[in-house]
């Protein structure tokens, strides 16, 4: 049984429903991607968690990389004035 | 100031920034991802860990299989049937945990199938009569539940993740093998000594399961100071204990330790000591149904070559439909 190449992997991206983005759930093989739609149902909507599934092949996901995470982001980590609480606002002023 | 993670680690081990950086965001209570640098030991741990649990559920499907077909009406056997499909499910979702850690679940399975790793030991008992279907939801998957609600909380991400929907899917588990046993229970004289006969059965396999006790644990202190684990076995089974000890007089079914009472002053339940010698003769292969379990195991791993094969001729036929949707 070693000899079997392994099935390809897939992410799978479930909607559990209207009006909100698909999230990740996990993944799982599959030969092609019909089936992982399949098998991507029988795994992670058993109980109606979804009204739509995304199935993307693992190898076509390019990612940050966690070595360089502090730089990556670091633009953002001294810009405190891109949120709202950075601004005093007179106390008359109710909502703004 | 050593950190909580290097506690067995050798003394020649030089402060790895890196390993600081990784006990440090442990010891903060955040999660680990697949992508962040761990130690060898943390990542070789999880993987025997998760692949062991992935095992036992897709072993587990075994014992409850057997009774599918002789469910004793069509309300049973839709839940048996919805139950094992869930242990598919759990399994498939330890196995892609796993995988985060860099192996392929093929390989896993064929560590199974060679026997050099392992499933939970109560899989290797037999279910004798239908009460057992019911013993099996009430007990092991009590301990099940037990062993993996603070797995919810384990520090690495995708195995943590993976729990959080196993025990939601659980609580049903072991709701339906107490309705189920109750039932009997509360049945016909033979019905309820057949529930009385599984309930002695599965009582210390099912307390055992939950492994060896504290001062034999040979990966515990690790684990948690890895945030693998979060308690002792020992702390665990007292959990268990006490969790089923009010509910087996409910069903009315007399566990079989004469030394389980409450105890006040302790406020747990006091219990008799486990045949530990039994699980490791279980652990170690000699249970009633180990061979069974293995030989089927590779049985169904090799009827169903045929199927994977025909699919992966059809995904190289039909390249279209391979394409990202």
């Amino acid at each position: 049984m070693s000899e079997e190449t392994p099935a390809p992997l897939w992410e799978v991206f479930i909607r559990s429903k209207r009006g909100l983005a698909h999230n990740h759930v996990g993944s799982l093989h599959a030969p092609d991607a019909e089936m992982a739609l399949r098998n991507a149902r029988d795994v992670y909507t058993r109980r109606m968690e979804g009204v739509s599934i995304w199935v993307v092949p693992s190898a076509m996901i390019t990612a940050s990389s966690p070595d360089e995470k502090d730089s990556f982001f670091d633009p953002a980590a001294d810009k405190p004035y891109r949120h709202p609480t950075f601004y005093s606002i007179p106390k008359e002023v109710q909502q703004l | 100031m050593r950190s909580k993670g290097q506690i067995e680690h050798d003394e020649t081990d030089v402060a790895d920034p890196r390993e600081l950086e990784f006990q440090a965001l442990i010891d903060s209570d955040q999660r680990i991802e697949p992508r962040d640098w761990m130690p060898d030991g943390y990542r070789k741990s999880l993987i025997r860990q998760i692949a062991q649990h992935a095992h036992s559920e897709i072993v587990g499907m075994q014992p409850e299989g057997n009774w599918i077909t002789r469910a004793p009406s069509l309300r049973r056997k839709a839940i048996l049937m919805a139950k094992v499909q869930d242990e598919a499910g759990h399994g498939l979702y330890l196995y892609c945990a796993a995988e985060t850690l860099g192996v392929d679940r093929s390989e896993l399975i064929d560590l199974l199938d060679q026997g050099r790793q392992k499933y939970s030991s109560i899989f290797n008992y037999p279910t004798l009569t239908w009460a057992d279907v019911g013993a099996i939801g009430w007990l092991v998957d009590g301990a099940a539940i037990t062993n993996q609600i603070p797995l919810c909380r384990c520090s690495f991400g995708p195995y943590a993740r993976a729990m959080v929907r196993v025990c939601k899917e659980e609580s049903f588990h072991q709701r339906q093998g107490f309705e189920s046993l109750y039932a009997l229970s509360h049945g016909t004289t033979e019905q309820h000594a057949m529930a009385q006969d599984a309930v002695n059965r599965w009582w210390w396999p099912s307390v055992e399961m939950l492994g060896p006790p504290d001062t034999e644990s040979t990966h515990s202190a690790q684990s948690m100071a890895w945030g693998i684990k979060r308690f002792s076995n020992d702390e665990l089974r007292q959990r268990f204990i006490d969790m089923v000890a009010p509910q087996a007089v409910v069903l009315g079914l007399t566990p079989p330790d004469p030394e389980l009472r409450w105890n006040e002053e302790r406020g747990h339940y006091d219990f008799g000591k486990p045949d530990f010698e039994e699980l490791r003769r279980v652990v170690g292969g000699d249970g009633p149904c180990n061979r069974q379990r293995a030989a089927h195991h590779l049985k169904a791993q090799e009827d169903g070559a045929w199927v994977r094969a025909a699919a992966a001729a059809y995904a190289t036929k039909h390249p279209a439909a391979s394409a990202a949707a």
